[in-house]
This record gives structure tokens, sequence and C-alpha cells, in this order.
């Protein structure tokens, strides 16, 4: 809706400051389409200077700027290659490059890294680093939420076109954190005592687990547990992760 | 306008890299080809019989209308063939995605394709028509009169097709498309020689018949209408010629086609640019 590709059924929204619709404004604005296709008979580079041509830059900048994507996308050697023949992993790339072409100020990337390898994932996340970095804002659409969880710096949760959630991923010290140990003489003297810094308490197994207040407390708890004559085997602490707080949010799958 | 001219360059691209532009013009070469050995034998035909000069030319002259016939039916089926993937293709595919959120206006596209494809049929009916004409005058002499006006006919009636396939390409998949394109060709085919043929028959029903065919579909009628410029009237007049002179559409039936091509290609934009893709 944002790129105008489904029409609102009511209301108004406005990207960069103008409206959604006004054709102008996505001069500023790359897109990469879930399941990117293109006209197959063109190479790589013929690719690129179209979709550089129809984001509004000129022949001549496009001269200097298409190798220079390609080669950001690890597209360099295959620039004169039929798209054709690609991999998908390497149309994911090419997709990735006509949505950074003309260098846009708001990048929408739906499902960037699927078909990925594990270092395309990491070239993508180092791409996404850039564009950050250069002043670009990015959203990400996707649903492997621990690519989410190392690239992105806020997140919210969308269920049945509604946003039911927003997490901001960079706060972090004074957040609750869950701790697991492994510890063995664990008195409930002991375990009366980590109250005054966490919740949650559970002791099984040799295996104790509680909700830190914050990340602050951790090295008060680890010293309480070893002066109270705990022997502490391993000492983990987490914060709860995407996958938890999604499946929390958006409830279990109730299996279609 | 920019918009325009990069999606109409991307549609010839296309058709040269694809081939499509080298194997219509193979295909027409090889016609040609069999037009003048078919023009040739029957001379020899014509130089055995001792034939009256007369008569010979009215065959020659219904040759050369069959040959261009033949031009007009290529054109159009050539036009509705390439063409018909272009939008319905790209919108069920998800191609157009990555184009439709470039700022360029949908309109843009839709024209540009067009444009794209039009200019493609254009140059491939002046190639071909002068190809037959200048085969025709070669081996036995012969031309058609008001040729400028002949092809501009057979280019309107490309138009016509386009129009068509774009517009139903901004609403139905590719085979869904060629199908009710390719029938309401076959439809405008049936009405323009259901007038011919009544028109020997006298039979004024299927006259209206033939007339209300070509108002759903004007193709044909302008081929009629080509056919009826180009032929001097003393070979038009000839009876037992499918394209004599027996039912000849108007000036009105022109303006007709024209803007039926313009109220099909306006309905194309409105809904390319109201749907959702």
């Amino acid at each position: 809706m944002l790129l105008s590709l489904v029409k609102p059924t009511g209301g108004d929204a406005y990207v960069l400051g103008a409206p959604a619709n006004d054709v102008e404004v996505r001069r500023h604005i790359g897109f990469l389409p879930e399941d990117f296709r293109f006209y197959d008979w063109l190479t790589a580079a013929e690719l690129i200077h179209f979709h550089g041509r129809l984001s509004g830059m000129s022949a001549n900048s496009l001269r200097q700027r298409v190798p220079e994507v390609l080669e950001l996308v690890g597209l360099a050697p295959h620039i004169n290659r039929r798209v054709r023949g690609f991999s998908k992993g390497m149309l994911q790339r090419l997709g990735l490059a006509q949505a950074l072409v003309h260098e846009p100020k708001l990048i929408f990337l739906d499902e960037p890294t699927s078909g990925l390898d594990p270092m395309g994932r990491r070239m993508v996340r180092d791409i996404l680093r850039m564009q950050r970095e250069r002043g670009a804002t990015v959203f990400l659409n996707s649903h492997l939420l621990s690519e989410i969880e190392v690239t992105c710096n806020r997140v919210v949760f969308i269920k049945d076109g509604e946003v039911v959630a927003e997490q901001d991923l960079s706060a972090d010290a004074s957040e609750q954190v869950r701790a697991v140990v492994n510890a063995r003489n664990v008195s409930e003297r002991t375990l009366d005592g980590l109250a005054q810094w966490s919740t949650a308490i559970a002791y099984e197994n040799d295996r104790l687990m509680f909700t830190a207040r914050s990340r602050h407390v951790l090295p008060d708890v680890l010293r309480h547990l070893v002066a109270c004559g705990a022997d502490v085997y391993e000492f983990t602490a987490k914060r709860p992760s995407l996958e938890e707080l999604f499946v929390k949010i958006m409830g279990e799958d109730p299996g279609l | 306008m920019n918009g325009i001219l990069i999606m109409a360059g991307m549609t010839f691209r296309e058709a040269a890299r694809r081939k499509i532009i080298w194997m219509a013009l193979a295909a027409s070469a090889l016609l040609l080809a069999i037009f003048g050995v078919a023009l040739r034998i029957q001379m020899d035909e014509f130089r055995s019989r001792a034939m009256s000069p007369f008569l010979r030319f009215q065959i020659e002259s219904g040759m050369l209308m069959v040959g261009l016939y033949i031009v007009d039916l290529l054109a159009v089926v050539m036009t509705i063939l390439t063409s018909i993937d272009t939008l319905a293709g790209e919108i069920s595919s998800g191609t157009i995605h990555a184009i439709a959120t470039k700022p360029v206006a949908r309109w843009q596209i839709l024209i540009g394709k067009f444009t794209g494809f039009l200019v493609m049929s254009s140059v491939y009916v002046v190639l071909t028509f002068c190809g037959t004409v200048a085969v025709s005058d070669w081996l036995v002499g012969v031309t058609p009169q008001h040729v400028v006006r002949g092809a501009l006919l057979i280019i309107l009636e490309c138009a016509v097709a386009l129009s068509l396939t774009f517009l139903l390409g901004t609403w139905f998949s590719t085979l869904t498309n060629g199908v009710l394109v390719l029938a309401l060709q076959g439809f405008a085919f049936l009405g323009g020689w259901l007038e011919q043929v009544s028109g020997f028959a006298q039979s004024q029903k299927i006259v209206t018949l033939g007339i209300v065919s070509s108002l759903i579909m004007p193709g044909e009628s302008l081929w009629r209408r080509a056919a009826y410029e180009m032929q001097t009237p003393l070979a038009g007049s000839l009876s037992f010629s499918p394209f004599a002179n027996v039912s000849i559409p108007s000036g009105v039936a022109v303006c007709y086609a024209l803007v039926f091509f313009a109220v099909m290609l306006s309905i194309a934009i409105y809904h390319f640019h109201a749907r959702d893709l």
C-alpha cells in the first residue's frame, strides 16, 4: 500500500512526507519484492541499468553505478551474463541491486535473505548495515526472526493487517533477562535470597532458572550463589528471543 | 515521457532478444517467396493460354489483393500473439512489482509498452506490404492504388487488436486474454465476410448482422475498406473476386474504428491504474 501496489480501502498514508500514491516520491524509495521476477533475457548489467533508468537516473551516471552496485551484491563476475541462467540466490542478489541502484532514502525489502546461503545472508546483513550507516531507513519484512534479531533495531509484529506489538531491540541493559544456571548444592535459603533480584525462580535437577530484573544485577546473583556455597558450573543469561516474543504476542499456531 | 520511451525501448529489445522480430521477418520473407513463385507460375500459364490483357490484369490484381490480405492477417495475428503476455503475464508473474514501484506512472508503463508494440507492428506492415507490392510490380507490373491509405488502414486494424489485448490483459490471464482476443478477431472476420457474401446475395438481414459484428469488433471492416481503396474501380467491380466492392465500409466505419481504439485504450489505462497489482 505504501508503494501503491495495492489501493487502500480507506484513509491516507504518507511516505517521506508525501502521499503514498505520489509517483515522484518513489525516486527516493527502493523495493525488493518477495518473489522478485525480471526480464530474464537481459544481462545482469542491462537489468540494473533498466531499473536505474526507471528510477530516474541518467544513462551517464549508470555507467559507473551499475558495476558498483553489482560488485556490492557479489555479482561482478556475472555482470554480462544473461539472467536466465542465474540461481535463486543470484536472483535475490540481483533484486537487492535493483532496489539499491539509485541510493534510495527508504528501502522496503520483502524476505531479502530467502534463497541465500549463510554467506549470502551475511552479505545482506552487511549491505543493510551500510545502508543504515549512509542514513537510509530500511523496512525489512521477514519471517526469519533470527535474521531480524541481528539486523534490525526496531521490530513491529503485524497480525491480520494491524500492528499488535512493537519492540526496541537496541534497548538492552534495563530489560528483564532470563538466566539459566547449571549448579549443585543450591539450598532453599539460597533460593529465597535470589528473590531480591529476580522472579520466576525454579530449581530442578541441578538446573536453576530465574528472571533477573535487569542485566546489571547478574554479577550480584552470581556472587550470592557462590557465597551461599553453591557449585556453579555454567551461568547463561539471555534476553527472550524474538521467536519466543513472537509466539507470546501472536499466539500458538492454531494449525491450518 | 521518459518512462514511456524506456518502456517502449525495452519492448523493442525484448522482441529483438527473444528473436520475435527476426522470426516474423523470416516467415514474411518465406511468404513473399511463395507469393512470387505463385505469380510467376500464373504468368507462365497466361502466356501459354494467350489470355486477353484485360482478364489477365483482373486476375493479377486479384492475386495481389490475396497477397495483401495475407499480409493483413499475419500482421494482426502477430500483433495479438506478441503482445498477449506483456501485461497479463507480468501482472500474474509479479514482474510488474519492481517496475510499477518506480517513479513512473502506470499509464506511462502501459503507453510505453503499447507504443513499442504498435511501432513494431507498423514496421512489420510497412515491410511486408512494400515487399508484396514490389514483388507484384516486378513480376507482373501490377501495383495497388492509394498504397499509403491501404497501409494506414491495416496499421489501424493492428492498433485496434492491440488496444483490445491491452484492455483484456489488465483483467485476465495470458491464456484467457488470448482466447478472448482471437475469438473476437474471429467474430470480426465472420462479420466482415458475412457482409461481403450477403452483398453478393443481396440479403439485407445478413448485411445488418455483418454490420453489427463489425460494431462489436471493427477490425475486418478496416481491411475491406483498405481493399476498396487499393483496387482500381474496374478490379473492384469483379463479382467473382472475394474482395469485390459489394459492401464497402464507409468513412464512418473507419471513424468508428478510431473511436473504438481510443475507448479501449482509455479503459485499459483506467483499469490498469485502478487495479491492485
